[in-house]
């Protein structure tokens, strides 16, 4: 047996003690990309072996805090993709204008770039108000970020290109103010939003939703988990509901993707038919 | 028994500033029925669509397309990272993307395409550096030949952008330093059936 042979046992290892001892459920997560983190992980921690992690992780919380914050690395952006807020103003928020209360859901929303974004667009089209907005993520860290709203005003110049891009009718500078060299989003913004953990993987239909958006978080499972993921997405939509994907996630080869109308195929907007 | 050019199963191939002249002359080289998978990864900007893929589509015997997530790896075609994700080769034998950290300022990176093309492939791999600014796939490709695989790059001198092609010189002790224009003909004839044939 080689190297690489023994650190996929030690990698299964891993996995299940964590499912065992903290509930988090990796087991079936894109092993490539899982992999990667263990290892920088196991670089920055000096230790030899991913079986010395499983062994410290048992008895240690602090330290498993650390792997779960490596194993959730949240790269996000406010208006990532503008020709899917576009597409989302042409194709779903005229359905959407015809509700007279529109629940929302942003699963694997990270530090909440995106589900400041969309608030925005909702403003614009004078919807927020009738708007329920739920964020969630596992991860407890950036939900508290996320429900922070400050982000680094660097970034600003950037977000504001992105914002003009997709369609943005105002200055995007009216949804922040600058501190020092921060850009803190507007408290109005936030008024609808509920931010709260959740896990995918582990926990159960979060309620009925009018629209879904889960983006770029189903690239981090294998099939089987993609569907079994996909399937609480179905059993939380109404007939007519939307789900938003990302740019690079499809339904095309899924069990699901019979029961879904692709409204936008370039942006991955669907709607639930059956 | 397979002969020594039969145990490859996959071709990855990193490439930046410069790189559409390159993959415009190696690519249209390769036959309809070349038996390798190639996937390539090239910097570009994060906005940008799969115009290359399209573009090389045109003018290749191969498919050429951009990987899709979960999308199982075929001979004769060609994969391109998308903008802006890391692309990565599972154990199974297909793609899944990843939206991780830059590395080497990069997303996609070659470095990530090649690790995880070794744990996928092992000895049976095939990596090649072209030209580019940046030392993204230096350490990839020292991991291929590390593991056994074949490693490939660019004759500095004939690069556009020789930065990336010197750094993985000084950090591989490579198979091939090829110029460019060889590099196709090269594929072309160590790994195609007919050139299998006739070494039998
Ligand atoms: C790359 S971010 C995507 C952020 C945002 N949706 C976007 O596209 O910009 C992926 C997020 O999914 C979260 N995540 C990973 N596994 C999850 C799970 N099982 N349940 C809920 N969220 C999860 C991570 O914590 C991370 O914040």
């Amino acid at each position: 047996m080689n190297e690489r042979e023994i650190e996929t046992i030690e990698i299964n290892l891993l996995l299940e003690a964590i499912y065992q001892r903290y509930g988090y459920d990796f087991r079936r997560y894109a092993r490539a990309s899982i992999k990667r983190r263990i290892l920088n992980f196991l670089n920055k921690s000096g230790l030899p072996h991913i079986s010395d992690m499983t062994r410290v992780l048992l008895r240690d919380e602090a330290f498993f805090k650390e792997i779960l914050k490596n194993f959730t690395i949240s790269v996000t952006e406010m208006f990532r993709d503008p020709d899917f807020y576009q597409a989302i103003s042409h194709e779903i928020i005229p359905y959407l204008k015809t509700y007279p209360f529109i629940k929302i859901w942003h699963a694997g929303c990270a530090t909440g770039e995106e589900v400041y974004s969309l608030a925005i667009l909702l403003k614009e089209e004078g919807l927020y108000d009738r708007a329920t907005i739920f964020a969630t993520d596992i991860y407890d860290e950036v939900l508290s970020r996320a429900k922070e709203g400050i982000y680094s005003l660097a970034q600003m110049q950037k977000y504001t290109v992105n914002y003009q891009k997709a369609g943005g009718h105002r200055s995007f500078s009216d949804y922040y103010h600058a501190q020092y060299d921060s850009a803190i989003i507007d408290t109005s913004l936030a008024k609808n939003i509920t931010f709260a953990k959740h896990n995918l993987v582990t926990d159960s239909v979060f309620g009925e939703m009018h629209l879904i958006m889960c983006r770029n978080v189903l690239i981090y499972f294998n099939s089987s988990l993609q569907e079994q993921v996909l399937h609480l997405f179905y059993d939380s939509l109404p007939h007519g509901g939307f789900l938003c994907l990302g740019s690079k996630e499809t339904l095309r080869f899924t069990k699901v993707n019979r029961h879904f109308k692709e409204v936008d195929g370039q942006a991955k907007l669907y709607q639930k038919i059956s | 028994m397979k002969t020594r050019t039969e145990k490859y199963e996959m071709i990855v191939i990193g490439v930046s500033a410069g790189g559409t002249e390159a993959l415009g002359k190696i690519l249209p080289e390769l036959p309809e029925n070349f038996p390798l998978p190639v996937t390539v990864v090239q910097h570009m900007h994060p906005s940008q669509d799969a115009f290359l893929s399209r573009y090389l589509n045109e003018r290749c015997a191969v498919t050429v397309k951009e990987a899709s997530d979960k999308e199982p790896v075929q001979p004769a075609h060609v994969y391109f990272a998308p903008a802006n994700y890391h692309l990565l080769i599972e154990e199974n034998r297909t793609f899944s993307l990843s939206v991780d950290e830059k590395v080497h300022f990069s997303r996609p990176s070659i470095d990530v395409l090649f690790e995880s093309a070794v744990d996928a492939y092992g000895s049976c791999l095939v990596g090649i550096i072209l030209t580019g600014a940046n030392r993204d796939g230096a350490s990839g490709l020292k991991l291929i030949k590390q593991s056994g695989g074949m490693a490939i790059i660019q004759d500095p001198a004939t690069a556009s952008s020789c930065y990336m092609p010197k750094s993985a010189v000084d950090a591989v002790d490579a198979d091939y330093i090829l110029p460019l224009d060889d590099i196709g003909p090269f594929l072309r004839e160590k790994f195609s059936p007919v050139s299998r044939q006739a070494t039998r």
